[in-house]
């Protein structure tokens, strides 16, 4: 073999060995929805650029991803290199020094584009933690063709009282048409999401600025009261083990008047493939209580996050710029069409034309989201964050505990007086425990 | 001296049986007809007659590899049965030829540690496992899964080798036999149908385990528990695909539960007739 030969190829095997020596993996942690397993498909451009990267995904159950990456971050376990969290986990774990700050992404990534609203809920002290891959608020879905029917108008700004008409006029329970179908299967996640936001929109609060709770305050009690009116009176049966997937399957059969849920359910309402109604639904912006000035305040988004303790956060910040980037939404755009791109997040996108075309339910989500202010969530003074949660660490175990008395009071097994005093008591002695109270 | 049953008794009880036998078996089987329906059939309510479509298998094949958690499903529920067989054996038949005034004692504590909510440990064995790199491993996981079922394997085995009478193996002794020879020629062949038992058990038990092969694998050692975990949604229908992910996952199991069921049934009831 000559020399020159020899030398260049082990030239080449030092490349391969110095390639090799660089190569990093990132173990992204996910959950299970359709923008997530979009994402996994379309990965391509980002390994195709970068090489020295290669993806592993690890897809799990939502409640079993916070257990999981909760425990190898508190054990500084570096199992995962990228996470995917919500609203919820954020501020929590941002201040606890788990996240790697993402204020330095690249000039290109656009920062600014995200959605203000997004973009606060997704920082502690001005400091970006989580970029959001999608993001939602809640809104009222409704029937057109069924309000016209019953001779109702939704405004775009409905109260509870023109939900409570339209419900009452839409109900056909011969023919299975339900009119109002709402979330009561209990968790923090699901009933209680619904209620929060629905408490706000009363005036209520979780907690006054002692954190002693306020169910026993007369705007939980109106709120709940009206809650169950609307669910008993103009419900579908066993409301009380219906989330949010079960209602999305309700109206997207036609049997629903009036479906208020979170902003992403809109695309699965509206699209051919799934839906009987898709033509039919109309968007208003979460209901309001006659005088009190709050939509709600529901915002939420599946973001992307790098723990503290990855061993390559560098590879990680260049692949959630990417999975986050107008870039992105370009090409689920070209691939699946406008109506696929991941909503939420990014001014830009509700200023798309294309988009707007494609998605009837683009402006009344912007409107919505835009309305939500995380950090004031009810009209009177709160000492926490947060919109249809509460951004402390303990909310999981009592929003739970909560949803479970009122969810049993919508199921019939007790009344709301009940329900709301034994809320309060379980709060109570939680929040003592914990040290809030003392 | 044997009852005569009456053909209307004999009718009857293999009704109940076969009602028994349904009513356990019904979740698995509305789990399988789950998956050869729709999303939106799927949610809409019970229904015993799916469409038979494989639009879901196509979706789950789609997004994961059904092989690599189908192999470390093999390695872990396998090697952790046979290293606790090596195990438990000698422990067996020390406990029932050769026992103390505490040996009582000491199988109600193995039994004890079953008593406890895995949950208690997970942070000292999540720690230990980082420490000693075992965590995303499948040899941590034929560990952990070996330790966790050790006291009810050591317990099966106590139980059939106390049915096998001691003057063999002493007869075996007389004839020079060492404690391997004896343990290996004497008694493990005498005890095949419940060391059979047992071994195909531990295999169901280390297959079907959900909390620890969630906890301490990411991706090199997740087995099909995780692969199932994986197909539960926040936000759209879930139903099908997570039945059509079981019926994957429970196959394998299945199968291996049907051609090996005379064993199963032979060495859980060895000794029950004497």
């Amino acid at each position: 073999m000559s020399y020159l030969k020899r030398a260049l190829l082990g030239a080449s095997a030092l490349t391969v060995m110095g390639i090799a020596a660089q190569a990093e993996t990132l173990t992204i942690a996910t959950v299970n929805n359709g923008d997530m397993i979009r994402m996994q498909k379309m990965t391509a451009p980002f390994t195709e650029a970068n090489p020295d990267i290669t993806l592993e995904w690890v897809t799990l159950e939502e409640n079993i991803l916070r257990e999981r990456v909760t425990t190898d971050i508190a054990t500084k376990g570096g199992q995962y290199d990228v996470l995917t969290i919500g609203t919820y986990e954020v501020p929590i774990w941002a201040k606890q020094d788990w996240l790697v700050p993402l204020n330095d992404l690249p000039a290109e990534y656009d920062a600014a584009d995200l959605l203000p609203s997004i973009s606060a809920a997704l920082s502690v002290d001005n400091t970006l933690y989580a970029v959001p891959f999608y993001g939602e608020s809640a809104m009222v879905m409704y029937r057109k063709d069924l309000a016209e029917a019953a001779g109702v108008t939704i405004p775009d700004s409905p109260t509870w009282t023109d939900i409570k008409t339209a419900a009452e006029k839409m109900t056909n329970k011969d023919g299975e048409v339900y009119g109002i179908c709402l979330r009561g299967k209990p968790g923090w996640g699901e009933n209680m999401a619904f209620l929060t936001a629905m408490a706000n929109s009363y005036g209520g609060r979780w907690f006054d600025m002692d954190w002693k709770p306020q169910f026993d305050s007369p705007e939980w009690s109106e709120a709940l009261n009206d809650y169950l009116a609307l669910m008993t009176n103009y419900g579908p049966p066993g409301a009380s083990s219906n989330g949010f997937n079960e209602n999305l399957s309700l109206f997207q059969q036609g049997k629903c008047g009036i479906w208020i849920d979170a902003t992403v359910a809109a695309s699965f309402v509206t699209d051919p493939a799934n839906s009987t109604v898709t033509d039919m639904v109309g968007f208003a912006q979460f209901p309001n209580k006659e005088g009190v000035d709050n939509h709600g305040n529901w915002l939420w988004a599946w973001s992307l996050a790098i723990p503290a303790s990855s061993d390559a956060p560098d590879a990680a910040k260049k692949f959630v710029a990417w999975a986050t980037s107008k870039d992105y939404t370009a090409q689920v755009a070209a691939t699946d069409g406008w109506r696929s791109a991941p909503p939420g997040t990014r001014t830009s996108l509700y200023e798309n034309a294309e988009y707007q075309a494609a998605a009837p339910f683009a402006a009344m989500t912007l409107t919505s989201m835009n309305a939500a202010n995380t950090t004031k969530s009810s009209v009177q003074d709160i000492p926490y964050s947060g919109g249809q949660f509460v951004a402390i660490p303990e909310f999981q175990g009592i929003g739970t505990a909560v949803g479970q008395q009122f969810s049993a009071a919508l199921a019939g097994q007790m009344s709301a007086a009940d329900a709301l005093a034994g809320a309060q008591a379980n709060t109570t002695r939680e929040m003592t425990r914990a040290g809030y109270i003392k | 001296m044997a009852r005569a049953v009456s053909r209307n008794t004999r009718i009857g009880w293999t009704i109940a049986a076969w009602f028994v036998a349904l009513l356990i078996f019904f979740p698995i089987l509305y789990a399988i007809i789950t998956s050869f329906k729709s999303e939106q059939e799927a949610i809409a309510g019970f229904d015993l007659i799916p469409s038979f479509t494989l639009e879901s298998y196509r979706e789950v094949q789609s997004q994961y590899n059904y092989f690599r958690p189908f192999m470390n499903s093999v390695i872990i529920a396998v090697g952790s049965t046979v290293l606790a067989l090596l195990v438990a054996i000698p422990a067996a038949w020390a406990m029932a030829f050769s026992p103390t005034k505490r040996t009582k004692d000491i199988l109600m504590w193995m039994l004890s540690t079953k008593m406890m909510p895995a949950v208690a440990v997970l942070v000292p064995i999540y720690l230990i496992f980082l420490r000693t790199g075992l965590l995303d491993t499948r040899t941590g996981l034929v560990i952990v899964l070996m330790l966790m079922n050790l006291p009810i394997v050591v317990w099966m085995l106590y139980t059939y080798f106390r049915e096998i009478p001691g003057e063999i193996l002493e007869a075996a002794r007389m004839d020079g036999a060492t404690l391997g020879q004896e343990i290996m020629h004497v008694l493990a062949p005498m005890a095949v149908p419940g060391i059979a038992s047992t071994l195909l058990l531990n295999i169901i038990l280390a297959w079907n385990e959900a909390f620890w092969t969630i906890q301490l694998t990411t991706t090199n050692a997740a087995p099909l528990s995780a692969f199932i975990a994986s197909f539960s949604s926040p936000q759209g229908l879930f139903w099908a695909k997570l039945s059509a992910a079981s019926t994957l996952a429970i196959a394998p199991i299945l199968i291996m539960g049907w051609f090996s069921q005379k064993q199963l049934v032979r060495g859980l009831t060895f000794g029950a007739v004497k």
